[in-house]
């Protein structure tokens, strides 16, 4: 049923000082699939998908133990310029750049070392048009990504991270700060971007998790309130017949 | 109860009404009344033989400030372009490179620069920096002048735009910061393309207060400067040697005469201070159209 994974964490830990936020997470993300991290407020699903391109690393107190493979390699012993090319974020406010809309998605390709004009036009112009952005602003790539509306952003983001061609593309809450027409778009958007890109997105909305996700994760705080994995399974499978008593309370809406 | 209450809203509304209006009555009455003593100047010399001529002997009613014109603009640009830089780096590694414990030891040493008087800094200037200026071998170079000027004021502008650039800098979202680095932006490029264009306009302003304060600043460079009237001049082939010239501010130049001057000698100064006043309403306001026009960045 599952697929090798493009990535996988094996009995992977994160500590913030000396509080463990994850412990001894063991998963398997499906290639070319859309995975759902579920779980109530602060269980960790934030600090595991911020842990695949090693974000964690900003927070100067944080430390990990296990491992984490991306295409079979450790992350912490590859580059972690190379890791974030390949594994891309996209977070849960639009933060677009203070830049016009094509400096924004062009930024990527440019600090990657692109610097042919016709090569950034076309990288611009593809990545805005597999992010369902390149109808709504085609005729106003000069002007300031502010402009657009919370959506257009949030979509603006996308091709962002779509620019440098990643394999991988976290989400985190994409659409937490977006109506339900934007969030619809994203949604729909996401479906058609599974074909290229393997897609873990952490919602905090079980109705999307089961709407786009392919593959659910169930995370719970246990006692010491680190974060566990508590199941792990197709989505329609973990949302018609969950294995675990805590998951299908947590699904049938009883906590969380 | 209900009824004191309010009207004790309505007193503190009127007092804090009262507060603001002063201030701006003060600013007001010093530019009102700078002006009335400078009248008699501006009638019975001119404006424009003020700011034109060249020649300040007011023994013999000659009143030209141009050469303390173009000696507070040199001044002060020096001092920008030495002090801008290092202030610029002094606020990004505070913000964004150094780590909390090495932040709480700079930091405080950048703001006591704020707080030493600047009689003092004259005093380091006439010890430290004139003698060492005084090395460099060029006829007629006493260590007096432009050069030593600028750098006494490139250090006393240092801690107004690092304070001001670094909260600039630090008020930049992090979702920036973040989205940069999950681009896989390295940290310098990511302080270069994101964090800086982000906080250009806060940079500007550090930039323009250091500025004002540059202009204004008026008795270190009386004990620095030399302060001859004369407009500053190449000694050798050079042109970097006009900073090793003398010469005399706008500030000092009324600091230095006001305490002996009479009749028109005197208005000629208030007349030196309203033209100052002027010139530092058109940095501070064009800063501010600056600021307002390009906090977005168009093309960058």
């Amino acid at each position: 049923m599952t697929k090798e994974g493009v990535m996988k964490t094996i009995d992977y830990s994160l500590y913030y000082g000396d509080f463990k936020a994850l412990n001894g997470i063991t998963v398997n993300i499906p290639i070319n699939r859309i995975t759902a991290i579920i779980g109530p407020s602060g269980c960790g699903k934030s600090s595991l998908i911020r842990s695949f391109n090693r974000m964690n690393d900003l927070m100067s107190n944080s430390r990990t133990e296990g491992t984490i493979l991306v295409d079979g390699e450790d992350i912490y012993s590859q580059d972690v310029v190379r890791l974030r090319k390949k594994v891309g974020m996209v977070f849960q406010r639009p933060n677009p750049f203070p830049k016009s809309i094509f400096a924004n998605v062009a930024y990527g390709p440019r600090i990657h070392g692109i610097r042919d004009k016709s090569k950034l036009a076309a990288i611009v112009e593809n990545s805005i048009r597999d992010a369902a952005l390149w109808d709504e602003v085609k005729d106003d790539l000069g002007k300031s990504a502010f402009s657009l509306s919370g959506g257009q952003q949030q979509r603006l983001c996308i091709a962002r991270a779509l620019a440098v061609e990643p394999e991988v593309i976290l989400m985190d809450e994409p659409a937490s700060a977006l109506d339900p027409v934007a969030t619809l778009k994203i949604e729909e958007l996401m479906e058609k971007l599974k074909r290229k890109y393997t897609i873990v997105i952490v919602t905090h909305n079980m109705q999307q998790a089961a709407r786009v996700s392919d593959f659910t994760a169930f995370l719970l705080t246990d006692s010491e309130r680190a974060g566990n994995l508590i199941e792990f399974g197709p989505t329609i499978e973990m949302f018609t017949n969950p294995v675990d008593n805590r998951t299908e309370d947590y699904i049938s809406g009883r906590f969380g | 109860m209900r009824k004191n209450k309010k009207r004790f809203d309505t007193a503190m509304k009127y007092s804090l009404l009262f507060a603001a209006l002063a201030s701006i009555l003060i600013v007001l009455m010093i530019g009102f009344f700078t002006f009335r003593e400078a009248l008699p100047a501006f009638r019975d010399i001119g404006l424009g033989k003020l700011l034109t001529e060249s020649v300040w002997r007011p023994g013999q009613g000659q009143y030209g400030i141009l050469a303390m014109i173009i000696g507070s603009g040199l001044v002060t640009a020096g001092a920008v372009i030495l002090g801008v830089p290092l202030a610029l780096g002094c606020a990004i590694f505070l913000s964004e490179i150094a780590r909390p414990n090495l932040r709480a030891i700079v930091k405080p040493c950048i703001e006591l620069l704020a707080g030493i008087p600047s009689v003092v800094y004259g005093l380091f200037g006439m010890v430290i920096i004139v003698p060492i200026v005084r090395g460099i071998d060029v006829p007629g170079n006493t260590g007096f002048g432009l050069l030593s000027a600028s750098i006494v004021l490139a250090v006393m502008i240092l801690p107004t735009i690092t304070s001001v650039a670094e909260h600039a800098i630090r008020s930049v979202p992090k979702e920036f910061r973040e989205g940069s680095l999950a681009m896989g932006a390295t940290k310098w490029e990511t302080i270069q393309k994101v964090i800086i264009p982000g906080a250009r306009s806060g940079i500007i302003s550090a930039i323009v207060l250091g500025l004002g304060r540059a202009l204004g600043e008026t008795i270190a460079m009386i004990m620095v400067i030399g302060n001859s009237v004369i407009i500053p001049a190449t000694s050798t082939g050079n042109p970097l040697s006009i900073f090793l010239s003398r010469a005399r501010t706008l500030t000092g130049n009324i600091a230095v005469e006001i305490n002996y001057a009479t009749g028109l000698h005197e208005s000629a100064l208030f007349a030196t201070g309203v033209i100052l006043f002027v010139l530092i309403m058109i940095v501070n306001s064009s800063a501010r159209y600056l600021m307002s026009r390009g906090s977005l960045g168009k093309n960058c």
